[in-house]
């Protein structure tokens, strides 16, 4: 069917790209620590990109009966779309990057009905009073992208997820725990969560008081993806840096952050979500370092992007949904190690703030890298020590001051989610204020 | 479609079926600059399948419709699966109605060409003003028309038509790069989106503007919000809350929200409703086929009403009040807010800030959160305000606050009510669906704001 497309595109265009996707998710629902829900949610889709007479058409249905009606929208589009720097890649060689496990086919919805309910009962059995919700979803996907240059390739990835989140409500106080584990692989043992889940129970349920003005803050793997992600792959996206809308414009081979800081993508990392022999245009994947000892080495090219910077696609050409074209983002995050025990930080500190989640994070002028956010879950430290809970606290930083000023990086990577994996960093100063009790 | 959905629905064993098949049509532009990077179009077809059966609910939703019988009996095996303890709907009439689009200027008709020559425009307008270095504008419509059935014997037809502008500017200096934004929607009123000449205009001098503008310190203030600020603020800060599904299965939170219970002063009314006609989240059946409502929240102060579907309607023992909604077919529905409100008072904006030393009028939206406990959200545009006047602008500003005692601090209600129709709202997965929010010019004293 996808040569059907192609074919018939081609009767009107000079090039033609057809992507297609098709995946079958499989969730278990946990509410009220007990299966409420179970769902099978089967989607497939077809986008074609055309370009003719120079200019470039898009389209996309979830009706694979009409391909006349698409290839007659992209056409229409295509009058009125940008022009085309667009180099299609051709046939070519690609990475094996391991992303199935035909285990996950297999698992049945009793097998994770049966993990969900396990987790919420370990971790009720130490903590009676926390109302959870949990969810354990597999998912199988299927990707093909078909060109008139020839490139003509398909995969199949496996993808599972397991996530746990508790509350505890004392009075008008609450208190949100959550955690969440991701694999290409089938997770058979979800402890790691519940262990998660525990300690920041332990650490929270003491409700400290605020710490306000210029203090050190240390950002467990969540605060990091909350504070600096969308800031940091807006900011590497090579169309905001050919635009000049990035603060990185200009400043390749700049030192950025501080000398300890790496940061690179990597959609060849075995069976993480972000991974797949090729990008969503059907260039092949690859390392790709951004950040090397605090310089800005690289930014993210889709074929578009690159054909009017004058630069090559780096394999990062991502379609977050089936109607949209690809952009330019990053696949596979991945920060680079350092030295410092999380332990070791929080010995270093006299008065300051662990950060686990933000709330609203993403909502300040994440073009200038600033950041302000409530912290959701983050616990006081006075002399060394975890002294319990901040509330009604705000935090607000820039991150390329933060990212200058660093104190340590952990040793310890973490996964947030299937699509970035960091360190704990240790900020020097950030701004906290707080409501006086 | 009606004898395909409804002969589907018959003979499974299941306390209760509903069958929606949605066809949906979505145009999207989006420039950077004055680069167009995205002009597309897209259509769907899609259904899904949710049955409640032994105490648990199955869900089946695809793209392939033609094994309609066979996709009911997946969804009825998944619900028996789960065996669960036994699940009440409060009882709705089943309805059966075709609901046209709402659409006085239908966007489907406007040629794209015409779409496109108004967005180009305001990408000039924001480019020809000094300072401005780039620009983005985002804009789509969609219409979706689903079908709904249940074996209740309910069977609607209806059909929206949404739209969707956003304009933004940046600024530059050096690694500074401030960016102002506004986003608008309306239901099917393309007229709308024609009239933006001065909103682009606007967008471009306040990001150009920001570029010199300081930063607030943190701490707390005394904080007047304008109209759309302040319906973000009321969505945040109590709609979600007002949500029976983050109520009705947990003991404690039922403790915390009991009708009756006073959330603020007696000058405060606060509702909800799809029946209220013309906005962005004006409907005449939710997707459980229940007929809409217009919901009091808060009146004169005290909680007296929440949103339901019916299964969190029948185990509260209160009233169906037509929220629950789905994105699209890939989702069960779920209880959502619609348009959301603070009713109009009769202060004056004068009246507001005159007695105000020091604080922060804070306008405009750029975000919103909430954990149910904690909310924040963040001001496109704001002010500092000192001995009664509004002075110089200031750098974004995010304003946050305790779900439970912020609304008993907003101690002045306007008489200016506006509605803001930009955005969408997120929750469980599902994102943007689109709601509307507003209120008044209101004043809230000791907000906490976030800052340098």
């Amino acid at each position: 069917m996808l040569y059907e497309v192609l074919e018939r595109a081609l009767k009107v265009a000079q090039q033609a790209e057809v992507y297609y996707n098709s995946s079958v998710e499989t969730p278990a629902h946990f509410e009220a620590n007990a299966l409420k829900r179970l769902e099978t949610t089967e989607s497939q889709g077809i986008a074609l990109r055309i370009v003719r007479d120079g200019r470039i058409g898009f389209a996309s249905t979830t009706n694979l009966n009409d391909i006349p009606g698409l290839v007659a929208k992209a056409v229409e589009v295509s009058a009125f779309g940008a022009p085309s720097h667009l180099e299609l890649p051709g046939k070519t060689e690609y990475p094996e990057v391991p992303i199935f496990d035909p285990e996950v086919e297999r698992v049945s919805s009793d097998d994770m009905a049966q993990l969900g309910q396990t987790l919420i009962d370990t971790l009720r059995s130490r903590h009676p009073d926390a109302q959870c919700e949990a969810t354990v979803s597999k998912t199988i996907s299927t990707t093909a992208i078909l060109n008139s240059r020839g490139c003509n390739l398909s995969y199949t990835q496996s993808f599972f997820e397991v996530s746990l989140e508790g509350t505890v409500i004392q009075g008008e106080d609450m208190l949100f725990v959550y955690d969440t584990l991701h694999s290409g692989r089938v997770i058979r043992d979800a402890r790691e969560l519940v262990r998660s889940l525990d300690r920041q129970l332990e650490m929270g349920r003491n409700v400290a008081p605020p710490v306000t003005g210029r203090v050190p803050v240390i950002l467990t793997p969540r605060g990091v993806a909350g504070a600096m992600l969308w800031s940091l792959t807006s900011a590497l996206n090579g169309r905001a840096v050919f635009q000049g809308t990035s603060p990185l414009t200009g400043r390749l081979g700049e030192r950025i952050a501080d000398e300890g800081f790496s940061l690179w993508d990597d959609p060849t990392t075995p069976f993480a979500q972000g991974s797949a022999m090729a990008d969503d245009e059907g260039v092949p994947s690859r390392r790709l370092p951004l950040i090397q000892q605090g310089i800005a080495v690289n930014f993210l090219y889709d074929l578009q992007t690159a054909g009017q910077a004058g630069k090559s696609s780096t394999g990062s050409g991502t379609r977050w949904s089936l109607g949209m074209a690809p952009i330019p983002s990053s696949s596979v995050m991945i920060v680079g190690p350092g030295k410092t025990s999380c332990e070791d930080m929080v010995k270093d500190i006299k008065k300051g703030i662990i950060v686990e989640a933000m709330l609203g994070a993403g909502q300040s002028n994440i073009l200038a890298g600033d950041f302000s956010a409530n912290v959701l879950l983050g616990y006081r430290i006075e002399n060394g020590e975890i002294t319990g809970r901040v509330k009604d606290t705000v935090v607000s930083g820039n991150i390329y001051e933060m990212l200058k000023d660093l104190a340590a990086i952990g040793k310890d990577s973490h996964w947030v989610g299937g699509r970035l994996s960091t360190p704990h960093l240790y900020c020097k100063q950030l701004s906290s204020s707080a409501k006086e009790a | 479609m009606r004898d395909q959905i409804t002969e589907a629905l018959k003979g499974h064993s299941a306390q209760y079926i509903e069958i929606r098949v949605e066809e949906s049509e979505t145009t999207n532009l989006r420039y950077r600059g004055r680069d167009l990077e995205e002009l597309g179009r897209s259509s769907g077809l899609g259904g899904n399948v949710r049955a409640l059966a032994g105490g648990g609910w199955g869900f089946a939703s695809f793209n392939d419709l033609s094994q309609l019988r066979e996709r009911v009996a997946a969804a009825v095996s998944h619900a028996r699966r789960v065996g669960g303890e036994h699940i009440s709907l409060a009882p709705v009439e089943p309805q059966v109605a075709m609901v046209p689009a709402y659409a006085p200027r239908d966007p489907r008709l406007v040629p794209l060409a015409h779409k496109k020559g108004i967005l180009d425009q305001y990408v000039e307008t924001m480019l020809g003003i000094p300072g401005v270095n780039s620009c983005w504008v985002s804009y789509s419509d969609g219409s979706r028309k689903v079908y709904f059935a249940s074996s209740e014997g309910a069977y609607i037809e209806q059909e929206r038509v949404d739209i969707n502008i956003s304009l933004s500017a940046m600024a530059r200096d050096g690694g500074d790069v401030q960016q102002s934004t506004e986003s608008h929607g309306a239901l099917g009123d393309f007229s709308f989106v024609e009239g933006l000449h001065g909103m682009a205009e606007g967008v471009g001098r306040k990001a150009v503007a920001l570029l010199s503008a300081p930063k607030v310190k943190g701490g707390e203030y005394t904080v007047i919000l304008d109209p759309v600020l302040a319906g973000v603020f009321i969505h945040e800060a109590f709609g979600h809350l007002s949500e029976a599904d983050h109520v009705y299965s947990d003991e404690r939170m039922r403790e915390l929200m009991p009708l009756g219970r006073r959330f603020g002063g007696a000058h405060l009314n606060v509702v909800d409703g799809a029946a209220i006609p013309g906005l962005r989240g004006s409907y005449a059946y939710d997707d459980e086929g229940t007929p809409a409502t217009r919901t009091s929240l808060i009146r004169e102060g005290v909680l007296v009403g929440r949103l339901h579907s019916r299964e969190t309607a029948a185990s509260m023992g209160e009233g169906p009040t037509g929220n629950a909604r789905a994105i699209s077919y890939s989702f069960p529905p779920i209880v959502r807010m619609t348009n959301t409100l603070i009713e109009p008072g009769s202060a004056t904006f004068q009246d507001m800030i005159a007695g105000v030393k020091k604080g922060v009028y804070a306008c405009n939206w750029y975000g919103g959160m909430t954990s149910m406990e904690m909310f924040t959200f963040s001001a496109g545009e704001a002010y500092m305000i000192r001995n009664g006047k509004v002075e110089e602008l200031l750098r974004p500003v995010m304003l946050s606050g305790f779900v439970f005692s912020t609304l008993a601090n907003l101690d002045i209600v306007g008489n200016d009510l506006d509605m803001n129709q930009g955005g969408g709202c997120g929750k469980g997965g599902q994102s943007p669906l689109p709601v509307s929010n507003g209120s008044p010019h209101v004043r809230i004293q000791g907000c906490l704001v976030g800052g340098a």
